[in-house]
């Protein structure tokens, strides 16, 4: 099983700068973003981009970007290109398929926010130089660690479940992001509401806010994990030999 | 004696309210290229979807290679090359990394999948190409990567969907050359749908032909010519004249004649000595050059064998 999940992630690797049919346009849709959260927002937060929560804005962003990119492309890619009918006539198994196309693109969304987090320590100690080496809080490394993991697993998932129902990759991409955006703008909203039409709101609100933020940070995390196995059981449900070609 | 390739008992597929595949009882013996006929819908595709396991049979069984395909639909995968309705080619990747990728699934190791893509590549004439991406290649050259990704692993069984469906002339020439040597040479089982009859006279020992999911007739080409064609004498010659043609067609054991080009083509009602019926067109004054026992080509047996079908259903 290992051997073919490899197999697949070989091809994957290979197809993956060669999508959208020209490899500079593919790394710019995955430079670009990296470069908007690990170098403009360290710039402009200086100290609070590596102590106060900032960074976690890198752990929800990129990966939102690049797997919102990758995973229609692997999934409702190959099936609109109508090579997905060919790999499952092979012995491979189907999750070998399926785990294979979600480590590319979990690995891409994960390993490029460590490199944003990585990347971003540069500019925060040139334009922000205080006399000593500026680094990330252990805890708030930590948490962006496991948090864009378990965001990154969450995406790929979800994004398998709207690839295989989506007619075209593009409709697969716009239905991604839109559901992935709505969470976002909630936290935006909310906190607005709260603050100007609900009664007490503001109380709420900071009530809310004095929370310590590790608190927070671990139910979501609990939360987080707790969707992401769900959506790993109605993945491997879904994605079956039977059920794809019926499509 | 053949061992069987595929056996179908009563194979069944259905869609909703459509009937794709309908009780269909065949059986391919190994080792021969088998044409599987039909008009678009018919239900070729979803045999070769149900055979290789990606589809599950509402009724019926079948097993290829011996294995059952309910059950053991990945050991049928395991020895089975497939080329399908699309190429499943992938355009972004070159020529060679399509194989080398397939040369991993198959487990291939290192020295024998690149010596294996080489031998292909070069008998299909596209070792030169192979570093082009696979999408900058006409159609015919995909549809040739395509097979050589079918016969990769050495499979004893080749499914192949219309495997010249959408080439040129010349294209399809080449492919169905290529196919021809290739699986002389391999030693495959091939079951090759298509609707060029042309194609599968040249291809097949035996063709079986499907109209709406259910198996019209199967057997050598000349079997079903015997089955489904009339006898036909062609005289090649001078002095063919509307008069010749009514002398012809008011014998009784003619059913039908006609004249082009210097040839007169005589369907007769059934296999009868054509000897007098030349005798009579000499003493008409024709000048006769050569005789000729006409064989039915396997489009006009396919077709004789789909009026036929349809006039069974429409009187059912």
């Amino acid at each position: 099983m290992l051997e073919d999940i490899l197999t697949v992630l070989w091809k994957e690797r290979k197809g993956l700068l060669r999508i959208q049919g020209s490899r500079w346009r593919a790394i710019l849709t995955m430079i670009v973003p990296v470069g908007m959260v690990a170098i403009l927002a360290p710039i402009q937060l200086g100290e609070g981009w590596v102590d106060a929560a900032w960074s976690l804005m890198a752990s929800v962003i990129i990966p939102l970007i690049l797997i919102g990119f990758t995973i229609p492309e692997s999934f409702a890619g190959e099936r609109e290109r109508h090579t997905l009918e060919t790999l499952l006539a092979t012995r491979l198994p189907d999750r070998a398929i399926l785990f294979g196309k979600l480590a590319l693109a979990i690995g891409v969304g994960w390993g490029m926010t460590m490199v944003s987090l990585l990347v971003g320590l540069i500019p925060v100690n040139v334009f922000h130089w205080s006399g000593q080496l500026l680094f990330y809080r252990l805890d708030l490394l930590l948490t962006n660690i496991v948090l864009s993991l378990l965001i990154s697993c969450l995406m790929a998932q979800l994004g398998v479940l709207i690839s295989l129902r989506a007619e075209t990759t593009q409709g697969a991409q716009q239905a991604l992001v839109s559901i992935l955006l709505l969470p976002l703008m909630v936290i935006q909203i909310v906190p607005m509401l709260m603050l100007s039409v609900i009664p007490g709101g503001r109380a709420t609100l900071e009530q809310w806010l004095s929370v310590d933020l590790i608190q927070i940070l671990a139910v979501v995390t609990a939360i987080l994990l707790l969707a992401n196995l769900g959506l790993l059981l109605a993945v491997l449900a879904r994605f079956e030999r039977a059920r794809l070609c019926q499509t | 004696m053949n061992r069987t390739a595929i056996r179908m008992e009563h194979l069944a597929r259905e869609f909703e309210s459509v009937r794709a595949v309908d009780e269909l009882t065949m059986e391919v013996p190994e080792g021969i290229v088998c044409g599987f006929l039909g008009p678009n819908g018919a239900g070729k595709t979803t045999t070769i979807r149900l055979l290789l396991g990606l589809l599950e049979p509402t009724a019926g069984r079948a097993e290829v290679l011996g294995y059952d395909i309910r059950t053991q639909a990945e050991q049928i995968r395991q020895h089975t090359g497939a080329l399908l309705e699309h190429t499943g080619v992938y355009e972004g990747l070159s020529a060679e990394d399509n194989l080398e990728f397939y040369g991993r699934v198959w487990r291939l190791g290192r020295h024998e999948r690149q010596a294996r893509i080489k031998e292909l590549l070069t008998q299909m004439g596209l070792w030169d190409r192979r570093g082009d991406k696979a999408g900058t290649w006409s159609r015919g050259m995909k549809q040739k990567l395509a097979l050589a990704r079918a016969l990769l692993h050495r499979p004893r069984l080749v499914l192949l969907d219309e495997p010249t469906a959408g080439l040129d002339v010349a294209a399809a020439a080449a492919v169905r050359e290529d196919l021809v040597s290739l699986v002389d040479q391999e030693r495959v089982t091939v079951l090759l749908t298509t609707h060029n009859m042309a194609e599968a006279e040249k291809l097949c020992s035996q063709v079986a032909v499907i109209r709406q999911g259910k198996l019209v007739a199967q057997g050598h080409p000349d079997q079903l010519r015997a089955q489904a064609g009339s006898p036909r004498i062609e005289v090649l010659g001078r002095g063919f004249s509307d008069q010749t043609i009514d002398l012809m067609r008011s014998r009784p054991e003619v059913a039908d004649a006609r004249a082009h080009n210097g040839r007169l083509a005589i369907d007769l009602r059934y296999d009868a000595d054509p000897a007098p019926l030349i005798r009579l067109l000499v003493n008409s004054g024709i000048d006769v050059q050569e005789v000729q026992r006409g064989k039915a080509s396997l489009e006009e047996v396919f077709l004789t064998l789909m009026n036929e079908e349809s006039r069974s259903v429409e009187a059912a």
